[in-house]
């Protein structure tokens, strides 16, 4: 029993692990595709030189971060066999299809058009670059869809029966995926992939400004980029409010353990800031509340009864303490975003945008905030969801591969060394192609003039093709 | 009817590895060849003839896994844990040769780790394939629908035998495909490979066939029955056919054709494995039959697949035609 309690708890370590350092690139890769498909359209459409600059220069840094997405995905695809035999023997026939579509959709029109996006342009001419940039960007945003489903489908599964041996069988596919969680997630997830990018470009572009560096490009991307979290940060919160809503209704325990609410609040229950919460004597200790305001949130009434953890088996509480927490980083941070966004708002209204050198140094403080903010919200959703894999139908101990403790503890040592070592000099690597923005003509003018032909231009990617003249 | 969906599935599914085997497997050997031509200009030539592809390459590793997980999640569920270490050891390889495609261009001073990083890590992918494949065909124990082996069950003289093969095998496409891709001093060196890597190629199809047999009279038994027994008459020949067009190529000059007939001994190996397989997903243990998901899974997938996969074909194809042609010195990519 023992030995099983361990193999369980180091798979799951495995798990969060590995996926939580494979969300980073995806959330990443997916608002950067669709910004190099907007700079590369803006460089056709407008002929302005910059465009094309900044599309170089993102575009060699998009390439790094997606080889390191796509090694860590596929590890995921393998993990759920190696580790979860039996959540996939069991749910491979529903969440199966739905990984095998996201692979046929997604994966492959990634994969077939990268190439052309990054080496192509000479080859295929303007036209078919940009139909590849586009079509990489609907790729990474398939893929999302298709894994967002299958992954609300284990939070809120629908359309589906039970057979002789304990398979999870399809009945409803429309129902499969359309599950009811799925809409908010989606929306949710390729926001927050918006926001991560922006925040980074914008993060970049306002270190230049402080620099000096190249301050035509740095300019138009921190434009570009603040302009897009002043939009997104408000619509971010509000649908994460409609999310949160939307778990109430299906997973009530989840959002009891979010806001800390050990006990049922029959007259109106209040909303808790900050405290500590302690599960085994069930109270929140040092809590500073708001009365009422939870209520109020989640059920539009001050006096609105709310129930609590006291409603739920304890055997079947998700751990609150960790639930409470991310929660709270990821709304936090959303709220510093929103502040951010509005701050660049009223800055640019006075024509202040790029100058404003306090708001340039926020902006570069905020750069990994989006990242900070998507591990946060996965942690509450997933964390939230327990002690289930299949919400209500299959449970995480009965999930796990008969893999004996030793060769999970060994793996999971393999993947924590090679991840830090692999994917901390490919970050590093991010790092310097940020910092390398390569200084611009003089002469401005050449934004009036024709586009260049690409193999005259000494593009920014071109100029430093073969990487490091100095470090690591 | 579910029945007959399985079937189609296992040769889609078979399909998907095979495609994964041909396409991967020449960028493997890449990697796997690096460690004989020492020059950064070299190595940034072979590289950059695969730079453009290598990941649509691999993303048949994912179908493979992700279609049987959908397809056949029985098979799923009881394969990866039994062949955990080698699993393990093969994603760890490709996170090291994946990477280097990027790295390589990043950065002078470590230059060296991410060559070693491609190298090293296309051969643990590919020896651990092989590992895995020999395995598979020695058998796994299942009971009660879960692997009831231990986590070195898949450790025998004859799964290191198969992982050695494989290496083997995908130097061999390796070196034919820069044979077809590069000039000059490369493309000659490539060639001077070429011809020991397909001799060496040969000898272990040779031990591959004698010894399987050997394994389980299962295997002697369908090589032996009807309609097989003319298949099994015919291979051989088929292989020395092979053989001795990947020569004639080689000595010839004909730049294309050792890479195809390479390939075309690929196919061949893997056909005659299919044959000893059938009609087992995992023999001897799991028929495709038993293996196979509820109908309405194989039917929402197959929808899929079937408009699909000669869409991606083409796509693919195409981008093969953009980058086709001989990368010549300092016409990198990057
Ligand atoms: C930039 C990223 C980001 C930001 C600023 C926010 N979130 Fe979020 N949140 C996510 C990124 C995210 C996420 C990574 O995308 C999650 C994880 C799973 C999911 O569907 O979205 C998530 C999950 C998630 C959940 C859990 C839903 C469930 O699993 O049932 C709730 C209730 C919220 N969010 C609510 C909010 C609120 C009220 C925010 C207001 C400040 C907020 N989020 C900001
Ligand atoms: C919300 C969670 C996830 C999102 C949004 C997501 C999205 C993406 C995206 C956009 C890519 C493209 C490569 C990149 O830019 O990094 C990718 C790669 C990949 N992901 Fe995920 N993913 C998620 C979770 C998972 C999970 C749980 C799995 C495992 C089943 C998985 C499997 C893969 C694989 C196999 C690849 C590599 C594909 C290739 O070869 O191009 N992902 N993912
Ligand atoms: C991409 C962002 C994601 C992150 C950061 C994330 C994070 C986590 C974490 C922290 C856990 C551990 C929970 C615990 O043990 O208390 C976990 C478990 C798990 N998640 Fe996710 N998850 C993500 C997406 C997904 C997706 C898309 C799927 C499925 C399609 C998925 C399936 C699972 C499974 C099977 C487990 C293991 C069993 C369990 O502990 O519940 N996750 N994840």
């Amino acid at each position: 029993m023992l030995e099983t309690l361990d193999a369980l708890l180091l798979a799951r370590l495995q798990f969060a692990f590995t996926i939580a350092f494979h969300i980073v690139f995806p959330a990443f890769t997916i608002g950067l595709a669709s910004y190099l498909f907007v700079l590369n359209s803006l460089w056709l459409i407008t002929k302005r030189h910059v465009y094309e600059e900044l599309f170089d220069f993102w575009k060699t840094i998009f390439a790094v971060a997606f080889a390191m997405g796509v090694v860590s995905g596929i590890v995921m695809s393998y993990q759920f066999g190696t580790n979860w035999s039996v959540f996939s023997d069991k749910a491979g026939p529903v969440i199966g299809p739905l990984m095998g579509y996201e692979v046929l959709t997604a994966f492959f029109l990634e994969a077939g058009f990268l190439g052309v996006m990054l080496f192509g342009l000479k080859r295929v001419g303007p036209g078919l670059h940009l139909l590849a940039t586009g079509m990489v960007a609907i790729g990474t945003l398939l893929s999302a869809t298709w894994i967002i489903a299958a992954n609300s489908w284990m939070q809120t599964p629908r359309g589906f029966g039970m057979n002789a041996v304990g398979q999870f069988v399809p009945l409803d596919w429309w129902a499969i995926i359309f599950t009811p969680s799925f809409p908010y997630r989606l929306v949710h997830m390729v926001l927050a992939a918006y926001l991560t990018t922006a925040l980074v470009v914008g993060a970049c572009g306002a270190w230049h400004l402080l620099r000096g560096t190249a301050p035509r490009r740095a300019a138009t991307m921190f434009t570009m980029a603040m302009g897009m979290v002043a939009v997104v940060a408000p619509l971010q919160i509000l649908a994460g409010d409609q999310h949160g809503l939307n778990t109430l209704e299906h997973q009530p325990a989840k959002v009891m353990a979010m806001e800390g609410h050990f006990e049922s609040h029959p007259e109106g229950a209040p909303l808790i800031l900050f405290g500590l919460p302690d599960q085994e004597n069930k109270r929140v200790d040092y809590a500073i509340s708001v009365p009422g305001l939870s209520s109020l949130i989640l059920k539009h009434g001050w006096k609105e009864p709310l129930a609590g953890l006291d409603t739920i088996p304890d055997e079947l509480e998700p751990p609150v303490a960790v639930v409470f927490w991310s929660f709270r980083v990821m709304v936090g941070l959303g709220t510093a975003m929103l502040l951010l966004g509005l701050w660049s708002a009223v800055a640019w209204w006075r024509g202040r945008l790029t100058t404003d050198r306090w708001l340039l140094r926020s902006a570069v403080a905020m750069g990994p905030a989006g990242f900070l903010a998507v591990l946060a919200g996965w942690i509450t959703t997933e964390v939230g969801r327990q002690p289930y894999t299949v919400y209500g139908h299959l449970l995480t101990a009965d999930s796990v591969s008969p893999i004996a403790a030793p060769a999970v503890a060994t793996s999971l040592l393999a993947f924590v060394v090679v991840y830090f070592f692999v994917f901390g000099a490919g970050v590093f690597y991010l790092f310097r192609l940020m910092a390398r923005l390569p200084a611009e003509p003089e002469d401005a003018a050449l934004d009036k003039g024709p586009v260049r032909t690409a193999g005259i231009t000494p593009g920014p990617a071109q100029g430093t093709p073969q990487g490091g003249t100095d470090g690591l | 009817m579910a029945f007959d969906l399985a079937f189609v599935w296992a040769f889609l599914i078979a399909f998907a590895v095979l495609a994964y085997v041909v396409m991967d497997g020449f960028d493997l050997g890449i990697g796997i060849l690096f460690p004989f031509f020492r020059d950064k200009g070299e190595r940034d030539i072979m590289m950059n003839t695969v730079a453009p592809v290598w990941d649509g390459n691999e993303t048949w590793l994912v179908l493979g896994g992700g279609g049987l997980l959908a397809v056949f999640p029985l098979a799923y569920a009881t394969v990866l844990p039994a062949l955990y270490v080698p699993l393990i050891a093969m994603l760890l390889g490709l996170i090291f040769r994946g990477v280097a495609f990027e790295y390589r261009w990043r950065t002078k001073r470590w230059l060296p780790v991410w060559d070693w990083g491609f190298a090293v890590g296309s051969m643990v992918a590919a020896f651990s394939q092989g590992i895995a494949l020999g395995a598979l065909i020695e058998g796994i124990p299942i009971v009660d629908r879960a692997y009831a082996g231990g986590w070195w069950t898949w450790l025998t003289p004859f799964s290191v035998a198969t992982g050695i093969s494989l290496v083997i095998g995908y130097a061999l496409l390796g070196a034919t495909w820069l044979v077809m891709k590069t000039t000059g001093d490369l493309a000659a060196r490539a060639r001077d490979i070429a011809q020991p890597a397909t001799y060496l190629t040969l000898v272990a199809m040779g031990v591959f066939s004698l010894w399987t047999p050997l394994i389980g009279p299962h295997y002697l038994g369908r090589w032996l029955s009807f309609p097989a027994v003319i298949f099994s008459l015919i291979v051989p020949l088929l292989v020395l056919v092979c053989v001795g067009a990947i020569v004639s190529g080689l000595n010839q000059h004909k730049d294309a054709q050792p890479f195809l007939a390479a390939l075309g001994l690929f196919v061949l190996g893997f056909a005659g494995i299919g044959i000893s397989f059938y009609p087992y997903i995992v023999p001897p243990t799991l028929t495709i039959a038993e293996a196979a998901a509820p109908h309405a899974s194989l039917a929402f997938l197959l929808v899929g697949a079937v408009v699909l996969i000669p869409i991606i074909l083409a796509y693919t194809g195409y981008a093969y035609w953009v980058f086709r042609g001989k990368v010549r010195p300092g016409e990198g990519y990057h």
